[in-house]
């Protein structure tokens, strides 16, 4: 029997080559290309982050080890704070929401798409010279003043474009709205990336401004920043605490819209969790003072005031603001239908984690607490990268079918992120117990106590995380080419 | 059944009128003119905290003040002052673009914008006049430092308004009038580099 080829003669176009494919993503408008693109460029830093959370767990585990020199400690370190909010906490902001918003708000496409995709090449450049500066000893604290003036510039670059990306969310959600959608009745996912956006857009200017100054004096004086030591000081507010807290807003959304879906019911006392997820962004007044808000409980009355307001308002505020989410969200699956699905467990867990450690950074602000400067800091910022990191993972199962056709297994969502949850409290809890140790430091640690074994148990954390990573990575590069392929709305028709 | 259907169709409610379209240029602009503001807010907080923590000297009038701005340094403050008239001057010329744009006027509008134009390069080179009759090497000192770079970044931001005017003004030229929300948006932009520059005024060039 003879068959025809149909493809020979229905004159269909050859699959496209690698270089033709490569060419359109690097010059692509397609929102749901940038945010892919913002999302597996986290990745690559969130494998750098992890990787170096287990170096620095491995060199802490012994106090006579030395693995890496005293530069290069400080360097790595260097990497953690630089990466964490940097390479893995923006971008993954940031790429979701370029990724679905506009398809929430009933947009044909993002508003300023190409300022979109010079944002994420600006950050890309900045991440590139930061690698690279961090490599030759040139990040904060570094001893090469040409490569510590290298890392200047890839972070005011980075920061451009990420700032420049958030403008361009800000405005889809203002202005590209379908007709008929009220601000109010958006998404809750897009109301927490339109929230963060613009807490983005008022705060990093203001970190901008500041690394001008230092800078301009790093490069022809430093006289008056402190030098290369003095970049922490002056600029290690944009990557602590409470600034972190605005760039995992989207996070704390995603849950807000995962849980009413779970439950197949309109999400009740809807107002309340919009505030709440607001609440969160109030941390940004406290950010551009640039100082540490700290709770002194001495002096008279007045004195005790003018200590205990701001500190609530910038470091127990946004706390409020994510337990008002997670407590409706619970009060949805309460009153809908009792039914897990997939991206929700990740993704509550990753908030839980996200405001253990926000809870953390308000106990290490008490003065009295004093736990500034020890590791009790490292073990918040690790709770909510990580956190943020569960996060992102529910994020992609969630939207895989929407943006990719196919859906990942549940059995692998469920698992990554219950083994997740596991790493984030091992590399994490220990440092929240090891209060006496220095931040910052590996060695000279006093090891008459737990120190070893709180050390040992933060190593093994870091190395579960690793293997968590790797794992998502895998399966999602292998679902989502060749899984199940779904509806958009699969979630809905469970 | 005919009757009673036109009756049903004479007591329809008209249609609502269709929703104002949403500017997205103007909402953009509003959202980068934020930024800046934040950014030159920041930088003057900071110029503001170091020039409080500098320690106090007796000045020549017998006040004690504080010993930021070196004695030896004198602020050309006819350039200063008449980049800040100039500046508003070019508020009042990017809003008669705008006034322009929305009766069709086009030679107007091309008129006004490269007047705006014009009127920012001037304040750049004025800028560039301070910094020569200041006579300060960049490294002498905090002040000095802190100076160019905070007057830097406006000088920065003054030549991406002088951009967009530019850009603007060859929109009008090839009669894309149209669309007179990029006018406004421009306009838009002319407000913020004053309002940022008023303030940089105040506080480098007036309060010293």
């Amino acid at each position: 029997m003879n068959t025809v080829n149909s493809t020979a003669t229905s004159g269909n176009a050859s699959a496209p080559s690698a270089l033709g494919t490569v060419a359109n993503w690097i010059t692509t408008t397609d929102h749901k290309k940038i945010g892919r693109l913002f999302v597996g460029a986290s990745a690559l830093w969130m494998l750098i982050i992890v990787g170096v959370g287990v170096a620095l767990g491995i060199e802490r585990i012994a106090s006579d080890s030395a693995i890496f020199n005293s530069n290069s400690v400080t360097q790595l370190f260097a990497i953690l704070r630089t990466g964490a909010t940097f390479g893995v906490l923006l971008p993954l902001a940031l790429g979701f929401g370029i990724a679905v918003v506009p398809t929430q708000v009933g947009s044909k496409s993002l508003s300023f798409v190409r300022l979109a995709m010079f944002g994420f090449y600006a950050w890309l450049i900045g991440s590139g010279l930061v690698i690279g500066s961090i490599i030759a000893n040139g990040g904060p604290g570094g001893g090469n003043s040409q490569m510590v003036d290298l890392y200047l510039m890839g972070v005011g670059v980075g920061l451009v474009g990420v700032i420049a990306a958030s403008v361009s969310l800000v405005t889809t959600v203002l202005t590209s709205r379908r007709t008929g959608l009220s601000l109010l009745e958006i998404p809750m996912f897009s109301w927490s990336v339109f929230v963060a956006a613009i807490s983005i857009v008022l705060t990093l200017p203001v970190l901008l401004g500041s690394l001008i100054y230092v800078a301009v004096d790093h490069h022809y004086g430093r006289l008056v920043f402190g030098g290369n030591d003095g970049i922490d000081m002056w600029l290690g507010w944009g990557f602590s605490q409470p600034q972190t807290f605005l760039y995992v807003i989207p996070a704390i959304g995603l849950l807000a819209e995962l849980a009413p879906v779970a439950a197949r019911i309109r999400q009740p006392l809807r107002g309340a969790m919009l505030v709440g997820v607001g609440l969160v962004s109030t941390a940004m007044f406290g950010t551009v003072t640039q100082t540490s808000h700290m709770f002194v409980w001495g002096g008279t009355l007045s004195d005790k005031l003018k200590s205990a307001i701001p500190y609530a308002w910038f470091n127990l505020l946004p706390v409020l603001g994510v337990v008002i989410v997670i407590l409706l969200s619970l009060l949805a699956i309460q009153k809908g239908k009792k039914r897990l699905i997939a991206p929700l467990v990740p993704t509550f867990l990753g908030v839980g984690m996200i405001v253990v450690g926000m809870a953390g950074n308000a106990v290490q602000m008490i003065d009295s607490a004093k736990l500034s400067g020890s590791v009790f800091e490292e073990a918040a910022v690790t709770y909510i990268a990580y956190g943020a990191m569960l996060c992102a993972w529910g994020a992609i199962s969630y939207f895989g079918p929407a943006l990719w056709g196919r859906k990942i297994p549940d059995s692998s969502v469920i698992g990554i992120g219950a083994l997740g949850l596991f790493a984030t409290v091992f590399a994490a809890f220990p440092y929240y117990l090891a209060k006496d140790q220095v931040a910052s430091e590996v060695s000279d640690f006093d090891y008459s106590g737990p120190q070893a074994a709180f050390n040992t148990a933060v190593s093994l954390g870091h190395v579960l995380m690793l293997f968590c990573l790797l794992s998502a990575i895998a399966i999602s590069i292998k679902s989502l080419s060749s899984g199940e392929i779904v509806n958009a709305d699969v979630w809905s028709d469970q | 059944m005919e009757r009673s259907m036109s009756t049903a169709t004479s007591r329809a409610l008209p249609s609502g009128a269709s929703p104002a379209p949403r500017s997205s240029i103007l909402v953009a602009t509003s959202a980068v003119a934020a930024a800046g503001t934040m950014l030159m807010f920041g930088m003057l907080a900071m110029w503001l905290k170091f020039r409080d923590a500098s320690p106090l000297r007796e000045s020549a009038r017998g006040k004690m003040i504080h010993n930021w701005l070196p004695a030896d340094i004198k602020i050309p403050e006819v350039a200063t002052n008449t980049m800040a008239f100039t500046m508003v001057i070019a508020c009042v010329m990017a809003q008669w673009a705008v006034y322009s744009t929305r009766r069709d006027d086009s030679s107007h509008a091309t008129v006004a914008l490269a007047i705006t134009a014009v009127i920012g390069i001037a304040a750049i080179n004025a800028q560039v006049a301070v910094y020569l009759q200041m006579e300060m090497g960049l490294t002498d000192g905090a002040y000095q430092t802190m100076f160019y770079a905070v007057t830097g970044t406006m000088l920065a931001l003054l030549v991406t308004g002088v951009a967009f005017s530019v850009i603007t003004m060859f929109r009008a030229v090839a009669g894309r009038l149209g669309d007179s929300s990029v006018m406004s948006a421009h306009a838009l932009y002319w407000y913020f580099l004053t309002a940022v520059f008023i303030a940089l005024w105040f506080v480098v060039y007036v309060q010293k």
